[in-house]
């Protein structure tokens, strides 16, 4: 804490850093201790719902410093692109209405039992006019997110859900009012705030949903590439953020580093991963001269690279522009609780219309006609239809969370629900999309050998080596003391281990991706690397089809390695498909009636997971997979597709249910709204009674994922 | 009669200042971390002074 003295405030730069693998407290503890730690921090704060850590420290603190300081305590961090931004949080305008609705409510309840239980004269009409008190500033404030949403829908001559509720409110409160004033027998103040604070409760809890699983996205995205080093001209690197390069600049790339812009290389060589952006599994070699673009992962060795296209110019920000273009079809799609309101907002306004000029017609007062209208209007106001969907979702969304899927919106589960074909993607969507070494060779190591190579590998960045280090450690090995340790890129890394010279490195017979470890004068021990499958590929697939989804491969991978997986999977493939190829094999399916899901991760899914009628994405993908997918999934297993449609299949089963409960509901109380028998009392208790086992119907939803 | 004049307000104060509270909770940050928030109570390092505030 000797560095607190020496930063004064105004010098301080704060930065934040996304920390996707903490979820506990010892996680949070670890981390605020570990930067605490290093010279230079000032204060170090994590949020873990954001799984984000914000860092005050010395403008001499460069960022990577601060990601190698948490590496250093094993966790991964990026930093995030929208540094300073305020989270935005769809929940919190929210929350300040529905404590206002809930107050007004419960204390305007309270008055009205003393009403209900006989209170009379003078007395009643205090209660009354306390009621009012409370209630229409309440109204006026807590209503507001339903009156802007029904102007907005109404003033460009639609309506919503919120046309019905907003009219039934405002007719109500003036209602009551006038009650008030002619000191009348009944005010249905009450009865509008309950109203309010069980259609807020709902919106809140949509609002919810969304709000954990777009954190939990965010966490997610790697925030890939937002700078690199640039080598200024007199030869110091620096660190510049992706806005700020500029043609013509220097860039160095590390090897396991990802390019933050189109280039052509000036120095060295090395092999490039560009599935993210091909769906091409095999790295390809670029040398001096040749052109490498943005968001390519670089395996080998350090290269300098001359940047020649840069932001809205990149390769990158052309599929962005396809993507843009092929989202457009999806937001067409209506929302279940709004199509249901186009039928009943009309229903409602009718029936109450034709119950006033019913009495009427039968002789009675206008006041009497008009009392029995509004009646009808507040008795058949959605409240268990707002709740029908909403806590649905939600609690699906809950028990999908636990089990590692993240579901982004509601009308996701409503999209997903209906879909009967899915493509998947193979790089990184049927396959891990990392190269994982051999099972065989590994076992073939003697725990001395796998010990030493261990340890080598522990010491590179190298992708290869790191996949080396995970696999070795996860099978319980240690690692072995070295000396000299030294890693030279491209080639290896090289230490001295007891009375050998030991050494992990490129083979010298190069066929496909391998290492070598080499013991003394032992001979080398090749250790073979290959893409695989996720676990559970096939039974997640025979799933798929028992629920009625055919699926089959759409890959931009050549034909051999597509072929391969098709034979491991039994399914029909489409091989070397660019990002148009795949939105146009999704248009053509639904032109004929399909509706469509996508299955992808690369950049090169990006227009396709933004064309189909819903889209998954695994946890490893691209930024732009995961921000274009609905759904995305962190566990390895593939499983999670066939729960994600099974889940998503009994939420709408359990809504469709929710809807014919609420509809019940009215249709028992609008008899006695329409006979005008309906009390403030009746009509309290039967919205508060249909609400709750509207809830209690859709809590059952909590174990529908398996 | 007398018993409610003096009743009523009270009741409604009572709810008035849980609402003040919430509104307070609301504006000072307080619902930002929930997880955090549930988790930071399991952490036991009392000697860190510089990471009690926000």
């Amino acid at each position: 804490m000797n560095a607190l003295a020496e930063i004064t405030a105004q010098d301080q730069v704060h930065t934040v850093l996304s920390v996707p693998g903490m979820h506990c407290a010892s996680c949070m503890g670890k981390v605020e201790r570990g930067l605490a730690a290093l010279p230079g921090v000032a204060r170090a704060r994590v949020n873990l719902s954001a799984r984000t850590v914000s860092v005050a420290h010395s403008p001499g603190l460069d960022t990577p410093d601060l990601v190698a300081a948490l590496s250093g305590i094993g966790f991964k961090a990026q930093p995030r692109r929208d540094e300073l931004a305020p989270r935005y949080a769809a929940v919190r305008p929210l929350l300040a209405p529905l404590a206002v609705a809930f107050f007004a409510a419960m204390n305007v309840m309270t008055l009205s039992v003393s009403v209900w239980a006989g209170a009379d004269g003078a007395t009643r009409s205090l209660f009354h006019w306390l009621s009012a008190l409370i209630g229409v500033p309440a109204i006026a404030y807590a209503g507001q997110p339903f009156f802007r949403s029904a102007w907005s829908a109404l003033s460009k001559g639609r309506t919503n859900m919120d046309v019905p509720i907003s009219i039934g409110v405002v007719i109500a409160t003036c209602l009551s009012l006038y009650e008030t004033a002619s000191g009348g027998r009944d005010a249905w103040f009450d009865g509008a705030l309950m109203l309010l604070t069980f259609l807020l409760a709902g919106r809140v809890l949509d609002a919810m949903m969304r709000d954990r699983a777009r954190t939990g996205v965010d966490a997610l995205l790697r925030q890939a590439a937002t700078g690199a080093l640039v080598v200024g001209d007199d030869g110091t690197p620096r660190w510049h953020k992706t806005q700020d390069l500029a043609p013509a600049m220097l860039m160095r790339v590390a090897a396991g580093e990802r390019l933050a812009a189109d280039g052509e290389i000036v120095a060295g060589a090395s092999r490039f991963d560009q599935a993210l952006l091909t769906g091409e599994a095999a790295p390809v070699v670029r040398r001096t001269g040749d052109t490498v673009l943005a968001g390519t992962l670089n395996l080998d060795s350090p290269v300098d690279v001359r940047v020649s296209q840069v932001g809205r110019d990149t390769t990158l920000a052309e599929i962005a522009r396809l993507m843009e273009a092929a989202g457009q079809g999806r937001s067409r799609y209506v929302r279940l609780a709004d199509r249901a309101s186009r039928l009943y907002a009309p229903a409602v306004h009718t029936l109450a219309a034709l119950a006033t000029l019913g009495w009427l017609v039968a002789g009675a007062g206008l006041y009497q006609a008009l009392v029995v209208g509004v009646t009808v209007l507040i008795i058949t106001c959605p409240c268990a239809l707002g709740l029908a969907v909403p806590v649905a979702q939600v609690v699906v969304s809950g028990a999908l969370m636990r089990a590692g899927i993240m579901v982004k919106d509601g009308s996701a589960l409503e999209r997903l629900a209906r879909v009967d074909r899915a493509l998947l993607d193979k790089t990184g969507t049927l396959t891990l999309g990392r190269p994982l070494p051999d099972p065989a060779a590994l076992a073939a190591l003697t725990a001395e050998e796998a010990a030493v190579c261990l340890a080598l590998a522990s010491h590179s960045g190298h992708p290869l080596s790191r996949a080396l280090a995970d696999a070795l450690a996860a099978a319980g090995h240690r690692a072995a003391p070295l000396v000299d340790v030294a890693e030279v890129p491209g080639t290896g890394v090289f230490a001295r281990w007891n009375e050998d010279s030991v050494a992990l490195r490129r083979p010298q017979v190069a066929g496909g991706m391998a290492s070598a470890l080499a013991i003394g004068s032992r001979p080398d021990r090749l250790i073979a690397y290959a893409d695989r499958l996720r676990p559970d590929t096939a039974e997640a697939l025979a799933r798929l089809d028992r629920l009625g989804i055919e699926s089959s491969i759409l890959s931009g991978d050549n034909h051999a390695a597509v072929a391969e997986v098709a034979r491991q999977t039994g399914l029909t493939a489409q091989w070397g498909a660019t990002p148009a190829a795949k939105q146009d094999a999704i248009v053509r399916l639904q032109a004929a009636g399909h509706k469509v899901l996508m299955v992808g991760d690369g950049l090169n899914d990006g227009p396709a997971l933004a064309a189909a009628d819903a889209s998954i994405a695994p946890g490893s993908a691209s930024d732009v997979g995961l921000q274009a997918a609905d759904v995305v999934f962190v566990s390895d297993s593939l499983l999670a597709l066939p729960r994600a449609v099974a889940a998503s299949r009994a939420t709408m089963r359990v809504v469709r249910q929710n809807f014919a409960l609420a509809i019940g509901y009215n249709i028992l109380a609008v008899p006695l709204a329409i006979a005008g028998l309906l009390t403030p009392l009746i009509a309290a208790a039967a919205m508060s009674a249909s609400s709750l086992i509207v809830v209690a119907n859709s809590l059952r939803l909590a174990r529908a994922v398996r | 009669m007398n018993g409610l004049l003096f009743l009523i307000p009270v009741a409604l104060g009572l709810g008035f200042l849980g609402l003040i509270g919430f509104f307070w909770a609301l504006r000072h940050g307080q619902f930002d971390d929930p997880d955090g928030a549930a988790s930071r109570i399991l952490l036991d390092d009392d000697d860190e002074e510089g990471e009690g505030r926000n």
